[in-house]
């Protein structure tokens, strides 16, 4: 079987956010790592590989700069990764470009994370899906493949829904999906000559741009009450913030 | 030219991330001076898909289809694309939900549309169209142009208020061009997580971390959260050593939420966590450090041990609730 598992590259997550002049993420003194959503969708890629056979190739679409992230994938345990030469400014873009590689070459299973904890928008696993015309499941915390039958879980508000599909498919996962794994030693020396191969992009479109940036509204002070006068914290929940 | 909103019904009812959305799309129509049209996929009944019009449909399009009860991404995708190009909308509203999150894209993709996912304010300007969302888990924001003729915007539930006033929409049956092979993923079974308030769609949230030791202390928190009606949810490292489940885990890798009312005890409010509850308009934090990060981002703080203030705070609210009903 032919996992494919899109993985990108974001900011640590305990990264202090800032920007340049509003126009750009500073990335000075920032340390970029697999987006968690990608590194637990690529674990149960590896682990389903374990139990059913196959290769779990890796595709991410970024510069040069970025192949540290992809030798990380490899030392964890993927087999092969391809990489898109471009920068990834637009989800569409990405998603095309990775449907172009996956209409050459098919994947029965293709997997992204929920999101990017960077824009955290998860649009291309459902893009992705539509441009191979291949049924998505997202966000999901179960994915299990007995023959050609596909059992996931995915999240609904307030629970979770049993879903079957078809083989091959796009599922974005959730946290519980794995646990992410720790690259070994032997796994970290191996990672820097299992392939990995460069594609320039073809002609894509961009649908959307960022074009500023800005910090949250800053808080107000901090109002003190007193751990003795919670009936004070309740009036003023009820009377001053109007939440109860 | 119009703007089309999904109008998203759990079980054949509408939730309030629902009036939200059409209000949104129903503000963006006006700021482009055109209607808005609603689409109900599913059985919702006759009178509460007239009710949307007090939030500004003028019609909406109802698809009828016992197969479509469930959530199918593919088919919704495409029935929502189509009901788009029927319409010729030019703005297409839906809510950034768990439903919204399988949809948007496929939406996206088919109509070769921008998309924002996880709007949170109405477009500041119609050309450029330009929509502000969080970006970096709420660490900031970010003003995103869509280039393109059509525009998808996902709305975050609770970020946009429900505007609602007199009204009674037109209803239309709507038969898409549906295909079998549009139906790979069919939904076996719902599990619900029992009674609770689900997390996502609270008004107020009761959280809880490290500093209450130990599982066999949430006692106090699940009465505190049941007497406010609110959700419970904990930090990382809670969820992690599985002293309470991960879907309640709330935080940068976790879920995103943004109450009315966040109250965090014994949680230090390390980044990862603030990102994920940053949108909370009012937060509490109780803890018995205060150099505790947290306070920095609080509204109200209370410094004192939460085995001795929570209690006071639950009669507090018992005190509180009978002296206002």
């Amino acid at each position: 079987m032919k996992f494919l598992v899109c993985i990108s590259q974001v900011p640590d997550t305990t990264t202090k956010i800032t920007f340049i002049e509003g126009k750009a993420l500073n990335a000075a003194g920032v340390q970029f790592i697999i987006n968690p959503y990608d590194e637990i969708a690529l674990t149960r890629a590896l682990e389903l590989k374990e139990a059913l056979g196959g290769t779990v190739t890796v595709i991410h679409v970024g510069t040069v700069g970025t192949e540290p992230t992809i030798r990380k994938a490899l030392a964890i345990g993927a087999d092969e990764a391809i990489r898109i030469n471009a920068e990834p400014e637009d989800a569409f873009f990405v998603a095309s470009q990775i449907a172009e590689v996956v209409k050459k070459n098919p994947f029965d299973v293709i997997l992204t994370g929920r999101e990017s904890i960077d824009y955290n928008s998860g649009q291309v696993a459902g893009m992705l899906a539509e441009m191979l015309d291949l049924p998505s499941v997202c966000v999901v915390t179960k994915i299990d493949i007995s023959g050609t039958e596909v059992t996931l879980e995915r999240e609904i508000d307030g629970g979770k829904e049993v879903v079957s599909c078809s083989l091959p498919f796009v599922a974005s996962a959730q946290k519980g999906l794995s646990e992410p794994r720790i690259p070994n030693m032997r796994g970290i020396m191996s990672a820097r000559t299992k392939p990995l191969q460069i594609t320039e992009p073809s002609s894509g479109t961009k649908l959307t741009a960022s074009v500023s940036y800005a910090m949250p509204p800053a808080k107000q002070a901090c109002k003190m009450v007193a751990a003795d006068k919670m009936n004070e914290l309740v009036e003023l929940l009820h009377q001053e913030a109007k939440v109860i | 030219m119009s703007v089309i909103v999904f109008a998203e019904n759990w079980d054949g009812k509408f939730k309030k991330s629902t009036f939200e959305a059409v209000s949104y799309a129903n503000e963006i129509a006006k700021q482009l001076s055109t209607s808005t049209t609603a689409l109900v996929i599913g059985n919702v009944s006759e009178e509460d898909m007239k009710s949307l019009g007090k939030y500004g449909a003028g019609k909406v399009l109802n698809v009828k289809n016992d197969r479509l009860n469930t959530l199918a991404a593919q088919a919704y995708g495409n029935i929502v694309a189509e009901a788009a190009q029927k319409e010729v909308a030019t703005v297409i509203v839906i809510s950034n939900t768990y439903t919204g999150k399988n949809i948007a894209g496929r939406i996206a993709a088919r109509l070769k549309a921008g998309l924002v996912a996880g709007a949170t304010a109405l477009p500041s300007a119609t050309a450029p169209f330009t929509v502000r969302k969080k970006c970096f888990s709420g660490k900031g924001l970010t003003d995103v142009v869509i280039t393109s003729d059509q525009k998808v915007l996902a709305l975050t539930p609770n970020a946009f208020r429900v505007i609602s006033g007199e009204g009674t929409a037109s209803l239309e049956a709507f038969v898409p061009a549906l295909k079998d092979s549009d139906l790979k993923t069919s939904v076996k079974e719902v599990k619900k997580t029992s009674g609770k308030i689900a997390l996502t769609e609270a008004e107020l949230v009761v959280s809880a971390g490290r500093g209450l030791k130990g599982p066999e202390n949430w006692g106090m928190i699940e009465e505190l959260a049941n007497l406010l009606g609110a959700a419970t949810a904990c930090s990382k490292p809670v969820a992690d050593i599985g002293w309470r489940p991960h879907h309640e885990h709330v935080g940068q890798t976790g879920i995103t939420i943004g109450p009315n009312l966040y109250i965090a005890i014994g949680i230090s409010g390390a980044i990862q966590h603030l990102a994920g509850v940053s949108s909370s308009k009012v937060i509490v934090v109780i803890n018995s450090d205060p150099e505790a990060p947290f306070f920095k981002a609080a509204d109200y703080g209370v410094v004192g041990d939460a085995f001795e203030v929570v209690p006071r705070l639950i009669e507090a609210v018992k005190t509180f609730k009978t002296s206002h009903h």
